[in-house]
Formats: structure tokens, C-alpha cells, sequence
């Protein structure tokens, strides 16, 4: 299952589905970092609003993505994680450190907009 | 039902939803079975390559509940107090399997034997 990544102006959006493979997350991670290279991105926002699991290996992956994508010198915000994922993943022990979440793509842009303005 | 690739873990973890849903567990506790599930699917896949889930509806006296059984026939393991402290690994996975399955579910049993595999056993019972 491929999934969309998005592009509004200096912000790639990617949008995850329910039903991720493994590979698909691996997949998805290689294509949001080379986006960021080629668009040469400021922002990324992974919505998982729709995802109904976050496992060890979802959690590991988005924090390889927001930390990948920092060396790059661009800002990963991660919007959408339902109530009852967090409630799961704090359960099992999964932390997101040091990776910044919001809401949702509302609030996650205007998180960015708000670094973009302190870098500026 | 057989686990042996990344697509099973997805699989299995939705049919533990629906059948949760189906027993009228709520949202919240499905999301519990369906991440417990997916942990042990993927203890499957990585330690041991293939092996098997079953999922069953259980009757306490009062209520009902799901079992699930997650067993191979991998390499097992050696320690298993040692695999149930938070943070131990093998794999370079986050080793946060096994104690956080037993967080997340009411009922937890685990036999393994080094060379012959591994059965995790667990329950979550409706509220």
C-alpha cells in the first residue's frame, strides 16, 4: 500500500493509512526523506489519524523519519494520534522522544509556520 | 492462523479487531488486543520466521472474553525472566515486547524451550 505524500509549498504531508506493512513504513521512509531532498523541504507532517495500531516497530519508524529528516535541517511534526493509540502505546512502553506531535493538520501546520518564523 | 511475513502481522491484528468488536469490547480495549497481537506476530516473524496465531472467544463465569495463542518452533528462549525485564533485546527490535504485552492484556503465560519454540499465551477479558 503506497502512501500519498502531499505537497503544499514548503510542507510535504504524508498520510497514513490503516493497514501498514512493514515494508510499506520502510518504504514510506525512504520516499519522505528523498522528497524532503528534492523539494527541499522546511516541514513535514505525518498524519496517523487513521491508523488504528502503533506497534514497536510504527513508533521506531516514525522516530527514524522526524530524526532522519532533522539532519536534513527540516521539522517533522507527527498530528493525529488517536486516544486510544496513545492510550496502547503508553501501555506497552513506546515513547515518541524527542519528536514533535500536534493534534492534528490544522495544528501541525501552524506548529511549523511557527518554527519557520523563529528560524527566519 | 500461519504467520510468516510482515503482511500477516497486519492481517492478524485486524481479525483480532473485528472479532474483539464482534464481542462487544470497546474501542479502546480492541486497539489493547490488536497492539498485543501485532507485538506477538512480530516476535514471530523476527525471532522465529514462522509460526502461528489462534485467536478464541473464552467463557468466565460472568463474561467473556479473547485467548490468543501465539507459538512457534524457533529458537525459543533462553532467560525468560530476563526477556520479560523492559528494554531486553536480541534482534535490535526495541525489546519491548513481551513486558508490554503483559500490560496491555489481563492474562499472561509464556513456555519456551531453547532449540524447540515458544507458546505466549494471553487473555483480555470484556469489562
Amino acid at each position: 500500500m503506497e502512501v500519498p505524500i502531499l505537497k503544499q509549498g514548503e510542507v510535504l504531508i504524508a498520510t497514513f493509512q490503516a493497514a501498514l506493512s512493514d515494508a510499506d513504513l520502510e518504504h514510506l521512509r525512504r520516499g519522505l526523506v528523498q522528497q524532503v531532498v528534492r523539494f527541499r523541504s522546511r516541514g513535514v507532517i505525518v498524519d496517523v489519524t487513521a491508523m488504528d495500531v502503533m506497534d514497536s516497530f510504527a513508533s521506531r519508524t516514525l522516530r527514524e523519519i522526524a530524526h532522519m529528516i532533522r539532519l536534513r535541517g527540516a521539522e517533522t511534526v507527527i498530528v493525529g494520534i488517536q486516544p486510544e493509540v496513545a492510550f496502547a502505546m503508553v501501555q506497552l512502553g513506546l515513547t515518541l522522544e524527542g519528536v514533535a506531535t500536534a493534534l492534528d493538520l490544522e495544528e501541525g501546520l501552524a506548529y511549523l509556520i511557527e518554527k519557520f518564523k523563529n528560524i527566519d | 492462523m500461519a504467520i510468516n511475513s510482515d503482511q500477516d502481522i497486519v492481517a492478524a491484528r485486524q481479525k483480532g479487531r473485528a472479532l474483539a468488536t464482534e464481542l462487544g469490547f470497546t474501542t479502546g480495549d480492541a486497539t489493547l488486543i490488536a497492539t498485543a497481537i501485532s507485538e506477538l506476530a512480530r516476535n514471530i516473524v523476527s525471532y522465529a520466521r514462522k509460526g502461528e496465531i489462534a485467536l478464541k472467544i473464552i467463557h468466565g463465569s460472568s463474561r467473556q472474553g479473547i485467548l490468543i495463542i501465539a507459538s512457534d518452533s524457533g529458537p525459543g528462549i533462553r532467560d525468560i525472566r530476563q526477556a520479560m525485564r523492559d528494554g531486553f533485546s536480541t534482534s535490535g527490535s526495541l525489546g519491548l515486547g513481551l513486558p508490554g504485552v503483559r500490560r496491555l492484556m489481563d492474562e499472561f503465560e509464556i513456555t519456551s524451550e531453547p532449540g524447540q519454540g515458544t507458546i505466549v499465551t494471553v487473555k483480555k477479558w470484556k469489562q
